[in-house]
């Protein structure tokens, strides 16, 4: 018979003790996987911020972090907007004619090439502050959905689950098209074809049913805070009422044209605003020319999201969450304890049986490894019924985290190893479906468990190889 | 198979001091031999075959099994000569609960270099009329089973040498006499020398040599003048 197998009769034998302790250490283990997964998940997500295809915001003055927070994960608190001339600095005169078009010359005025054109791969820009129910409404341009790139750099970073993109001006619905993110679709029940209203600064009594906005669109999960987003025509975004920047002698929306849907005059350059613009450079010296080109002056600033997110995390998320993983490691430490306790407290009890052992033959590291063994069943099975716990409750309560956060939890998603450590494992093996998941700072859990399982075993262990065999085989049984 | 030379152990007594328990010049067992030790409570029987299985130290002397002198060993060379060379029934049989009877048998051979043999466990079980109690659990067994069970442990490694401390103390009359048969019929059989403590003089008179302790141990002769 084997160490293991003897070990094993033992926790059986003791089958009430070794479950209660047992089951103190998964529920330990189930805190640690919980945290190190929701936290983990929630970061990635957070810092995964490569995939969203910009690397600069250009936004009003301000806090830089709100600017972030407010553009990319549409949280926090709206921000002051930007003139639209700002943005144009942004676009080459071609963009900015391709873009323009369907606005009459003389409401233009005269495009040139934007001071930063030559540095900007593309700019999209972003206008927010209304809300369909709770989530965000973003007024864009169709090219949000264009130039944004998948990891391969050639393929969309978003696509359609259902539908097609919103048109600049479509013959049957104007300026008034919008696509609907995974999530909004899927909590909302909204399909192709519905029309919304949105809200004024999420104010119910402030609906803006003088434009409804017909859905074409659904976007596929994309994992990032864009599924718990509605998209809407920036041209129609600026046509509702109360959107335009006000200015003497102008007037809004006149009529052109007598189609079946008659097309208003787009909203002239000078009453219009963005919020944000979106910016990729082109290359990697570009965002430190325009950043401090546009922060000297008084009209926006530039922020780069990756630097904020990073700063935001070692400042607050990352502290919060050592706290969290020191006080659920020390329940783990906890559990360990009362695997001490409950092994040795069997052990006066065990003294005969190890006594008899020995006086079998087995060696004196042969009964500390049965009981150093004994100790390792006890914490790793538990700790391997409290892993398989954390996942199955937080793929049950995915639906939930999911519709609160956008953060999506499957069953065999993994805590993703710190950023720190994917600096020394390639991206490729970390990317990979099949390997990835098992570079995961998950796979520390296990180790850990046998390392507490023989410090906390060390004890009785050494009083098993201790044990007087004469004096235990003599005293009453 | 068994020599014993000026062998000395003595315990700590509560004042400090040592107290001699063991005093035995000379005592000898040869190959296949089966002897009984008699003697009163506390006059040294189980300290002398803890001091022969190796589980103890003597102060002095020397315990030459099968020509291998084990007061002179390490813990480790003790611990595989008890797995290897010598079997061991207890007075209270002491089979581990957690296992079966069948297992306990195992267990016997879990400890020594050689493979477990399965096979000698189910045939020692059956030789002591326990085919069909292979699974059972010893809380479910009579004392007579466990004795057996004992005794089928104590020979699953081959032993040159079997010790049996007070085999039959905890047994009632009627299996006192199957178990004495069956450890001596045994022990003829594979031609293992037995070396048996009692203080039944019902058992001890069955055996050819029969040494009374009192007189093999300088210690307990001292006592007996000196009351």
């Amino acid at each position: 018979m084997s160490i293991f197998q003897i070990a094993w009769r033992s926790v059986r034998q003791r089958a009430l003790a070794s479950g209660l302790t047992s089951f103190s250490m998964g529920l330990g283990v189930l805190l640690v996987t919980a945290v190190l997964l929701v936290h983990g998940m929630v970061s990635k997500s957070f810092t995964d911020i490569k995939d969203l295809g910009y690397n600069m915001i250009a936004g009003a003055k301000g806090g830089k972090l709100q600017l972030v927070l407010n553009t990319t994960f549409y949280l926090s608190e709206p921000v002051e907007n930007i003139p639209y001339t700002f943005y144009q600095e942004f676009l080459t005169k071609a963009e900015q004619e391709k873009e323009l078009a369907l606005m009459a010359p003389e409401k233009r005025g005269d495009l040139k090439d934007g001071t930063y054109a030559k540095n900007t791969e593309f700019a999209i820009p972003v206008c927010l502050g209304d809300y369909y129910q709770n989530y965000r409404v973003v007024g864009t341009l169709p090219k949000f959905f264009e130039d944004f790139k998948a990891g391969n750099g050639t393929d969309p970073r978003y696509t359609f689950r259902e539908g097609r993109n919103f048109k600049a001006w479509d013959e049957e619905h104007g300026y008034y098209e919008a696509v609907v993110g995974y999530v909004v679709a899927k909590q909302t029940g909204l399909k192709i074809g519905d029309k919304i209203a949105a809200s004024h600064g999420g104010d119910p009594n402030d609906v803006h049913t003088d434009s409804p906005f017909t859905i074409v669109g659904i976007l596929d999960p994309s994992g990032t805070p864009n599924d718990r987003a509605v998209f809407i025509n920036m041209e129609g975004f600026y046509l509702m009422s109360g959107h335009a920047k006000v200015e003497e002698n102008e007037k809004v929306g006149a009529e052109i044209g007598g189609a079946a849907v008659k097309r208003r005059q787009p909203l002239p350059i000078k009453q219009r605003e963005v919020t944000a613009v979106l910016v990729r450079t082109s290359d990697p010296f570009s965002p430190i020319i325009i950043k401090n080109r546009v922060n000297e002056g008084n009209v926006a600033q530039i922020v780069m999201p990756v630097m904020e997110i990073t700063s935001l995390f070692e400042l607050i998320v990352t502290p919060i969450q050592t706290l969290l993983l020191v006080i659920t490691v020390l329940i783990c430490i906890v559990s360990g304890i009362s695997i001490l306790v409950s092994i040795y407290n069997s052990m006066n009890d065990r003294k005969r049986e190890i006594a008899v052992m020995r006086a079998l033959g087995a060696r004196r590291t042969t009964v500390m490894g049965i009981v150093l063994t004994e100790s390792i069943i006890l914490s790793v099975g538990g700790g391997i019924l409290g892993w398989m716990g954390a996942h199955i409750l937080l793929a049950c309560a995915s639906p939930t985290i999911e519709a609160q956060t956008g953060v999506q939890i499957g069953l065999f998603d993994t805590a993703p190893l710190p950023r720190r450590l994917e600096v020394i494992v390639p991206a490729a093996i970390i990317e990979n479906d099949w390997i990835g998941p098992f570079f995961s700072l998950e796979l520390l859990i296990v180790p850990s468990l046998i390392l507490l399982a023989v410090l906390v075993g060390f004890l009785p262990a050494y009083t098993a190889y201790r044990t007087d065999v004469a004096e235990a085989l003599s005293s009453s049984p | 198979m068994l020599k014993i030379t000026n062998l000395k152990k003595s315990f700590r007594s509560p004042d400090g001091g040592r107290m001699p328990i063991l005093d035995v010049p000379q005592f000898n067992v040869a190959a296949a031999e089966q002897m009984v030790i008699v003697g009163r409570s506390g006059c040294g029987k189980s300290t002398l075959l803890h001091l022969i299985a190796g589980i103890g130290r003597p102060d002095s002397g020397d315990i030459n099994v099968n020509g291998l002198n084990i007061s002179r060993l390490s813990e480790e060379g003790r611990d595989r000569f008890r797995a290897e060379v010598m079997g061991y029934v207890f007075q209270t049989f002491n089979l581990l609960q957690a296992f079966t009877a069948f297992e306990n048998v195992v267990l016997g051979m879990s400890f020594s270099k050689g493979r477990v043999d399965r096979d000698r466990a189910k045939e020692l079980l059956k030789r002591v009329g326990l085919s069909h109690r292979l699974d059972a659990y010893p809380r479910t067994m009579s004392v007579g089973e466990q004795q057996r069970v004992a005794v089928a442990r104590a020979l699953a490694n081959r032993p040159k040498l079997l010790l049996a401390d007070e085999p039959t103390a905890n047994v009632d009359p009627a299996n006192q006499q199957s178990i004495v048969d069956l450890i001596r019929e045994t022990c003829q059989e594979e031609e293992i020398a037995l070396v048996m403590v009692t203080h039944a003089m019902e058992v001890a008179e069955q055996f050819q040599r029969v040494e009374p302790l009192e007189k093999l141990n300088l210690v307990a002769q001292a006592r007996k003048a000196h009351a």
